[in-house]
């Protein structure tokens, strides 16, 4: 699906990260792999530490804590709150939604809508469009869009294929509508017939959780795990970006008319170090515009990764500057996308810590 | 410069990848192994190889991985 927005911007970004971390090295010994092969591993994928929910932490609380923060410092006010967009695949519950939880806690509006979207890796792309398409209302002026996730909750700690690039954050965004043209384009596809490379197999109404789904079985790999975690199939992830995500920003630029290099900085989902920078030689573009160093310092927190991005690598040069960037974001679903926009002198871009 | 063996030798001291016609079928490397390969060939040629190229075909035994380096002009002894 290809689309255009005009007359919205992002006005400000915040992410919220737990202050709990673990290390790569301390959690070493989980893996059934020996050390020097888990070690050089560290290197090429840029494992450092991963921030993670202590637990009983849910997605509501990191949200909550989020919102709160921006009230209390005046950079967002409840009243202005027409719409509250939450793009998660933890929920606090099957239902009910989580944004009306959030709703409810934070004590907003009865005349905003809060809507759910299940959605990861991609997620910040597919919330922007949700905003967008919310903000064509005429009454609808603001929009808030959380993205969040703590899926090391449900990622087994023997997993070497998953346990220690995941993470957990929110990132709180808010988009609204302007009198400037300013294009907001992308383009989006899925392939639902891939599903099964990246999910949570028990746990829903198809397969509930049991003490027989919390059996912990070994792969060929010697990673650990039960059908209540989290299996990625690895292989298959990075071969589906590596083929997918290229031609989809090389259509998009050409549909745009635009070059890569009138891009100021690429803000790309990170799986991985090794991954994005594949993808950076792939499309040509140098390193220094498109920051890979989330995964080190954070953890992969699916669909915040792209607004951590933005907070912690040119946070400070947002609220000053304007820039044309490309987002991409990749993952569970499949699903694929990638969004050009302006974006700058935006009211926040900073990053805060859950106690 | 190493060879490729010795790289892989690195990687997986305890298999002899000279009795193997599928490293990764016969378990030798697994999917995580591969990228740690990958890097290592890449630092020891000087070669960039290319995401797309990154698939167990190019990976699977000694000949594969010499058709690979191949394709990248690496001419040297592997």
């Amino acid at each position: 699906m290809k689309f255009n927005y005009g007359n919205k911007k992002i006005t400000g970004v915040l992410t919220v990260i737990p202050a709990n971390f673990k290390t790569f090295d301390e959690e070493m010994d989980n893996y059934q792999a020996d050390k020097a092969r888990t070690k050089r591993l560290k290197l090429v994928m840029g494992y450092d530490r991963h921030h993670i929910v202590r637990e009983g932490v849910t997605v509501s609380d990191l949200s909550v804590f989020g919102m709160e923060y921006l009230f209390d410092k005046k950079l967002l006010c409840k009243d202005e709150i027409d719409a509250l967009v939450l793009v998660t695949e933890s929920p606090d519950h099957f239902l009910p939604p989580t944004s009306n939880i959030i709703q409810g806690r934070l004590g907003l509006s009865e005349n905003i809508l809060c809507l759910d979207v299940n959605q990861g890796c991609a997620g910040y792309i597919v919330g922007l469009m949700q905003a967008c398409s919310l903000l064509e209302q005429d009454d609808v002026n603001k929009v808030v869009l959380i993205n969040a996730d703590i899926l090391s909750t449900k990622t087994s700690k023997e997993d070497r294929n998953s346990y220690p690039l995941v993470g957990d954050a929110i990132s709180i965004t808010t988009v609204e509508k302007t009198s400037e043209e300013n294009p907001i384009c992308g383009e989006i596809k899925m392939d639902g017939s891939r599903s099964s490379a990246l999910m949570i197999p028990a746990g829903g109404f198809k397969m509930p959780s049991t003490p027989e789904t919390a059996k912990m079985h070994e792969d060929k790999d010697g990673n650990r795990r039960s059908l209540d975690n989290l299996v990625m199939q690895g292989r298959e992830i990075f071969h589906f970006v590596q083929t997918e995500v290229p031609p989809l920003i090389f259509g998009l630029f050409e549909r745009l008319g635009i070059k890569k290099d009138e891009i100021d900085w690429y803000l790309f989902h990170q799986p991985n170090k090794f991954m994005v920078e594949k993808l950076a030689d792939e499309l040509g573009i140098p390193y220094e515009k498109i920051p890979a160093n989330i995964v080190t310092n954070f953890g992969n927190a699916s669909g915040v990764t792209i607004p951590m991005n933005m907070t912690f690598n040119i946070g400070e040069k947002l609220l000053n500057e304007k820039f044309k960037v490309c987002l991409s974001g990749f993952g569970v679903g499949l699903t694929w996308g990638a969004m050009v926009l302006n974006i700058g002198k935006i009211n926040f871009c900073e990053m805060t810590e859950f106690p | 410069m190493k060879k490729v063996i010795e790289i892989l030798k690195e990687i997986r001291p305890e298999f002899d990848f000279t009795k193997s016609e599928d490293f990764i079928a016969d378990g030798y490397i697994d999917s995580f192994d591969l990228i740690t390969f990958v890097a290592a060939l890449e630092k020891n040629y000087g070669i960039k190889i290319k995401g797309t190229e990154i698939v167990p075909e190019n990976f699977c035994n000694l000949a594969a991985i010499t058709g690979l380096l191949k394709g990248h002009g690496v001419t040297d002894e592997i």
